[in-house]
Formats: structure tokens, sequence, C-alpha cells
């Protein structure tokens, strides 16, 4: 047994483990937090993604004891101030979801991708490596390739994240005064001051 | 999962001595596709070393203007790196099409290296699998082959490296050092993984107790104007069923450098000599690349349900050449 210490939605939880117990099992199993979802537990579905210090990561694939001292965010973590995140809210609006099973991941995830985007990073489907993309749906669909949605309700869920990435943009814009179309900025920030909140 | 010691390395010295003491323990970095092994019961170390604190996360411009890169780098900050998307955008294009955006945050350049192929029977304790256990025979020779090789296969396995990332890297020259007790070396990438012959289950040119520390670009003025195509039966997300890294410099409308290199198609990242020899000082022309793809693909065998990659390779490299004379990179 091995001591794992995990900061969870900003709470500091201390476990003993064997080393084998993956970072999914430990939020589940022994940390009551049944958001996160064990789809196919082999790294091929996303149901499971988790933040990891603001980064998206699939928590099936890790050993929690590779994760002590590092800062993890689950779906339970994401709203602030006793507000709904506005993807959780966008999600409901837009029907991002048939069976909810996949939807932890997805907002998860998506949380993660506004950031990585707002940061500048490219995709498989960027055109030109150097510019920072714009957020189209061709891009949101590539970026989100890795949580599978077993109903289909792709397109709820691309329309979602595209609402709030567009309105990040609008809010950096104003903040900024700087015009840069299909920036998450504005998101990434909101999720980092709720995180930050807690 | 069996269970097993876990010991977290402090530097590398520590991790090079712990696994020298116990050749059965295996280093984890991001564990993406060790954890998923060792679920199946296909890796069973007894001791899990774990590497992720060492220093090995830098990626650093060298004396000579090329770039060294840590074997701890997380796969999408490679992808993202500034260096990389302008000097090397074959690279950050080919990373960029591997795996999705959680496991690229996860997976580190080493362990990428270093994964294992996807090939079902191999993942199947119930399968035969010479790569699995020596001398069982090979499942996939007869069955779902579709992802399998076309190119330096033997009776004895088919499998594919599935990485993308090392296809770029097998066309950009790059050398991967590694260290253990015994001192440091430098591999070339081209020599690094191993056809698989009458010994599939030996992979790479790396004994069981080195480490790999990091991985060097040379300068490469030609890397400039490279791209990636990976072909694939879905849109992302998806392991190659054929795909090309190439770098071009035409000049007066002919070809005056060439660097091509093939994933999805052998056990390791295939470096097209023969087409490049080909084209070097050919017209700049499509005919051309026709003609080298054609050369280097002369010796590819299909399998009962791959055989329509080796026209797919062909057209691929095509295409990737053609598209670099056209549109250049994407940098």
């Amino acid at each position: 047994m091995v001591d794992v210490q995990l900061r969870v939605n900003g709470t500091i939880e201390t476990l003993d483990l064997r080393p084998r117990v993956s970072l999914l099992d430990a939020l589940r199993e022994h940390l009551g937090l049944t958001g996160t979802k064990k789809g196919c537990d082999q790294g091929a579905c996303g149901a499971c993604t988790v933040l990891v210090d603001g980064e998206r990561i699939n928590s099936c694939l890790t050993l929690a004891v590779q994760y002590t001292g590092r800062s993890i965010t689950t779906i339970e973590g994401v709203a602030g101030g006793g507000e709904p995140h506005p993807l959780q809210t966008a999600f409901i609006r837009n029907d991002g979801f048939q069976c909810g099973y996949c939807t932890s991941g997805q907002i998860c995830s998506a949380i993660g991708m506004l950031a990585e985007h707002a940061a500048g990073a490219p995709s498989a489907v960027t055109e030109h490596l150097a510019s920072r993309a714009e957020l189209t749906d061709v891009e949101i669909r590539e970026r989100m390739s890795g949580n599978l949605c077993r109903c289909g309700a792709y397109n709820g869920i691309a329309d979602a994240i595209g609402e709030v990435a567009a309105a990040a943009a609008v809010q950096e814009v104003t903040e900024t005064g700087a015009v840069r179309r299909g920036s998450a900025a504005g998101a990434a920030r909101q999720a980092t001051t709720a995180e930050a909140a807690r | 999962m069996k269970d097993f010691a876990y010991v977290r390395a402090g530097d590398v010295t520590t991790a090079l001595r712990a696994i020298a003491a116990e050749p059965g323990a295996a280093f984890i970095g991001g564990g993406t596709n060790l954890v998923d092994l060792m679920r199946q019961d296909i890796e069973r170390p007894g001791t899990v070393i774990d590497i992720t604190t060492l220093p090995l996360d830098e990626i650093e411009e060298t004396a000579d203007g090329g770039v060294r890169v840590g074997a701890l780098v997380r796969n999408s900050h490679l992808a993202a790196h500034p260096l990389i998307r302008t000097r090397y955008p074959v690279l950050s294009q080919a990373i960029l099409t591997g795996a999705s955006a959680q496991l690229r945050n996860m997976a580190t350049v080493g362990g990428n290296l270093l994964q294992r192929t996807r090939c079902l029977y191999f993942y199947d304790g119930a399968a035969a699998c010479n790569k699995r256990r020596p001398g069982s025979g090979c499942d996939a020779l007869e069955g779902f082959n579709r992802n399998h090789a076309i190119l330096g296969a033997s009776d004895a396995c088919v499998a594919t490296h599935p990485s993308d990332m090392c296809v770029a890297l097998a066309a950009l020259d790059a050398t991967v050092e590694v260290e253990s007790v015994r001192g440091t070396r430098r591999i070339p990438l081209v020599d690094f993984h191993r056809l698989p012959g009458d010994t599939p289950d030996v992979e790479t040119a790396i004994a069981a107790d080195e480490l790999v520390t990091a991985v060097e670009l040379p300068a490469s003025p030609i890397a400039v104007n490279s791209r990636y195509r990976k072909v694939r039966d879905r849109a992302s997300y998806a392991f190659a069923l054929v795909s090309v890294a190439a770098a071009l410099e035409v000049r007066d409308g002919t070809v005056a450098g060439v660097r091509l290199a093939l994933g999805g198609v052998a056990a390791k990242p295939w470096r097209a000599r023969e087409a490049e020899r080909i084209l070097l000082d050919a017209p700049a022309t499509e005919e051309s690349f026709r003609r080298a793809a054609a050369a280097e693909l002369a010796s590819a065998t299909g399998l009962s349900q791959n055989a329509f990659k080796i026209e797919l390779a062909r057209r691929a490299i095509v295409a990737t050449l053609s598209r670099l004379l056209t549109d250049g990179s994407a940098a």
C-alpha cells in the first residue's frame, strides 16, 4: 500500500492505495465521486476524462499514485458560486446528450480543450500551424474526438461547445479590445476561476 | 491487474540503478500503453519505476541549430512548441493525428517510441502470438489483418508499429539517446525499431536496463517544407492504415532534396530510401512521384485483408509530395 495525496476539487484527500489502483477507481471507489464515468477502461472512449492541473487526461490509464500532489478537477468541481459551469448550461440548452453517460467526460474535456485553444495549441485540422486557429465546427469536432458518444448526440455537443466558445470570444473582445474571433480564453479563465475559488 | 511494487525515482541515476537491480521491472511515464497492457496481463512487471518527475522534460535548441527533446516531454507539448511548428511542421502534424488530446497530454516522447503494437492477437491472451509468446504462432496471418504490415514482415509476425510521431522522426533523421548504468549511447531512430524476422518479441535496439533520455532532431532546412498525411478508417482518433511523412526541396523544377517515411505498413517506421534515391535530381512532377512510389512498394506483400494498402500507400505518397509541391507545408 502507498500513501497518495490528491487535491480533488480543491480539497486535499489522503488515501492508502494499492499501486495498481487507477485515478479513475480512486475517484469513484475510494472518494465516492461517481460523476466521472468508467466506459471502456482502456483509453478509447473519454468517459473518464478529468482535469489535472487544468489539463485533460483519461483517468482510466493512470496509476493514482503517479498523481500524488497534483490538483484534480472532476465534473463535481466545475461549477462555481452555486451556478453551473457555462458548458453545463449550454449542454442542457443544446441537447448535448441522450443517456448522459459520456457527458461528464465531454464537459471536462471541453473545458480542457478551450484552455488549450486559448493557449494557442494547434490541432490536426489546423491549416496553418503557426497561427491560432479559429474554433470552427471542424476544429471543435477534431479537438473533441477523444470523447465518444454512443447515443450520437454529437450535433448538440458541438453546438453547446461552439456556443460557449463564441460567448468567450465576445467576452475577450470586450475585455481586451482586441478582435480575436473564435477565442475561448474567457471560458478557460472562467473555468480556472471556478477551480481557484474552491 | 497483478499487484506490483511501486518506486518513484528522484533522479536519473536512481532510476538506472533500480532497473539494473531488478531485470523484471518496468519504467512508467505517461502510462497510456503500459497500464493498458498490465490490465490485460500482457505486461507483468514485479516493480514499476515511476520516472515522471525526472528532469527530462525540456525542449531546447542545440548549438548546431537542431532541437533536443527530453524523453518526458508530453506529446501535446512537443506538437505545440513554436520551434517544432515552424521548423519541423511534419512532426507537429504527425503527433496531432495520433490518439486523442487527452492521451497526447499524458503520453511522453520516450513512451511513444516504446509503445507496442495494437495487433488484436497480441492483446488477446487466448490467441497465438509469437511476439507475446515466442513459438506459439501468429493468428493474424489468416485472421483480421487489415491494419497489418505490407513491408518487412515475416511468417512469424505481421504486426505494425502504431506510432505517428516516429514516422516523422524517421523522415527527420532523428537520433535517440539512451542511458544505463553502463553509460550513454545514441541510436539513429531508423535503427531503433526492428523488423520481426524470427524474433518478433525483440522489438527495439535498446536493452532492458536502458532508459530513453532524449530525442535529437538535427538542423534540417528541408524540414521547413514538410507534411504528414494519415489515412485511416475514421476521420480522427484511429490508427493509420497508411501514413506518409515527407519533406521536399525543389530548385528550378528539380528535386534538390527529399525525405520520405511511411507509417502503418511495417513493424517500424519505414524510411523510403528507394523512393528518395529515385526522386533526387528528378523533375519535381507527379510522374516522378508515381515512379518513386511504385519502386518503394515493389517489394510489398498483401495479406488476406490488407492488400489494398499497397495501392493506398502509393497514392498517399504521390498525394503528399504533390501537396508539398503546390501548397508547401502547413507551418
